[in-house]
């Protein structure tokens, strides 16, 4: 049920801290766009962010620098991290 | 996000195999909590290459397994009485219950709409206004915003013909009944993904400090899950127990607020009966009564049905991480994915399955 691939958005509407504003964004899931809920998104998002969703409705708006970060951390302790730290 | 894809890339994972040899200096038994977790591990191929010494055990957060037997007849009950229409979530539709499942309910003529949101239900409602829509609520925490969501629009938008039935559960109460079983060793939690997101890492700090625990946040990639065990033998290893966070570009220290606050707005915890682990106090969420009119087991007046488990069916050991499939005397025999015995080999998260699709 999780492992849904972050989705990039296109278009925002609603209001934030409106919930009976339609609290919509619209992303792009391989070229085909879809519609998914904003209503208890952590992070209200920008076109060009990414939107980790859930049953229609995004949960977390990932920015290109969180992303950068976790791969960083991942390399480095793939390559980077001298042996002796294990034992 | 060009990013997204590094994520799976193989010179990434390879050095992170060998680092995992390197880092299971002791013995250790991990428990993978979360459903989707077990089938990303059995899909990429992670439990061939585990190290000597590390073994993983899957736990109860497969939300359809948990889903209790009374609550299955009482859904398929529902799904029978006329003027009704239920909507699910495609995982529950051959759910047994004591008698048959809403999918043979359905042959016989009862109207069940599987949707992909909770949100498809309520626009069933809208587009159908001689019918009430009872929206089957299975799932946890990251499930049950959504959900909270659609009642709050449900209420604005002034839908009369729309309720949720709610099991909805929260991870915190069975996973310290688990963890307070003599019977069940475990040295260290792999931390659902997507579940965190919602509640923040911070939430299973008191579960680290309080057994002892090496607690590690995973994303569902390869490189996530070697990274999380590499971690969680580290934390072993060292005795230093406390949680870390491998998943930062989707769970923060904190979590979701305004999805916290939006489940708080509409549910409050309540007792919530268990596949496999029973009657576990404050450990599911029902409707507050401000939202009475739509909850379906106030509108409705639901008693759920005293029934047993399936006989001989393991899941409620094989949830609680005492068992494994290939030990129930039913798995790959008389029960199958095309011929369930329990919920654990219906759902596309269950053990059961996870372990038959990948042929061990
Ligand atoms: S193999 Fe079937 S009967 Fe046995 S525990 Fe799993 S679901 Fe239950």
């Amino acid at each position: 049920m999780c492992i849904a691939l972050p989705m990039r958005v296109t278009k925002v509407e609603g209001n934030p801290d409106d919930f009976t504003s339609n609290q919509i964004a619209t992303v792009d899931a391989d070229g085909i766009e879809q519609q998914v809920r904003l209503d208890v998104v952590d992070i209200w998002p920008n076109v060009g962010d990414y939107l980790i969703i859930h049953a229609g409705f995004a949960i977390h708006t990932l920015e290109e620098k969180e992303a950068k970060l976790n791969l960083q951390l991942l390399r480095e302790l793939a390559e980077g991290m001298p042996d002796e730290l294990i034992s | 996000m060009k990013h997204l894809d590094e994520f799976r890339d193989a010179s990434l994972a390879k050095p992170l195999v060998a680092k995992l040899e390197k880092a299971v200096t002791k013995p250790l038994r991990v428990m993978e909590i979360c459903g989707s977790h077990t089938m990303a591990i059995f899909r990429n191929g992670i439990r061939s290459i585990l190290p000597e010494g590390l073994q993983l055990i899957s736990g109860p957060g497969c939300p359809v397994c948990v889903t209790s037997a009374p609550h299955m007849d009482a859904f398929i009950a529902m799904a029978d009485m006329p003027g009704i229409r239920v909507a699910i979530f495609g995982d529950l539709f051959r759910v047994p219950g004591t008698k048959g499942s809403l999918s043979n309910a359905s042959s016989r003529g009862a109207k069940v709409d599987v949707v992909y949101s909770p949100m498809d239900a309520l626009q069933i409602a809208k587009n159908n206004p001689s019918e009430h829509v009872v929206f089957l609520g299975v799932g946890f925490e990251t499930t049950t915003p959504g959900i909270a969501a659609t009642i709050l629009a449900a209420k604005n938008d002034n839908v009369k013909n729309f309720s949720v039935f709610s099991t909805q559960k929260t991870m915190g109460p069975p996973m310290k009944a688990l963890l307070s079983d003599p019977d069940l060793k475990i040295d260290g939690l792999l931390c659902p993904g997507h579940v965190s997101s919602i509640i923040g890492a911070k939430f299973w700090e008191p579960l680290a400090a309080d057994y002892k625990l090496a607690c590690v946040v995973a994303g569902f990639e390869t490189a996530d899950l070697l990274n999380a065990l590499i971690l969680l033998a580290r934390q072993v290893a060292t005795e230093d127990f406390k949680v870390e966070n491998t998943y930062t570009r989707a769970v923060s220290y904190e979590g979701n607020a305004r999805a916290m606050k939006m489940v708080d707005e509409i549910f409050e915890p309540a007792d919530m009966n268990w596949r496999g682990l029973g009657v576990i106090p404050n450990s599911g969420l029902k409707i507050r009564e401000k939202y009475a009119d739509f909850d379906a087991e106030v509108k409705f007046d639901i008693t759920l049905p005293e029934v047993d488990e399936a006989k001989g069916c393991m899941c409620g050991q094989i949830l609680k991480g005492l068992n494994i499939p290939p030990e129930c005397p039913l798995f790959a025999k008389r029960c199958t994915p095309a011929n369930p015995i329990g919920p654990c080999m219906v759902s596309s998260e269950g053990t059961c399955a996870a372990y038959h699709k990948y042929g061990l």
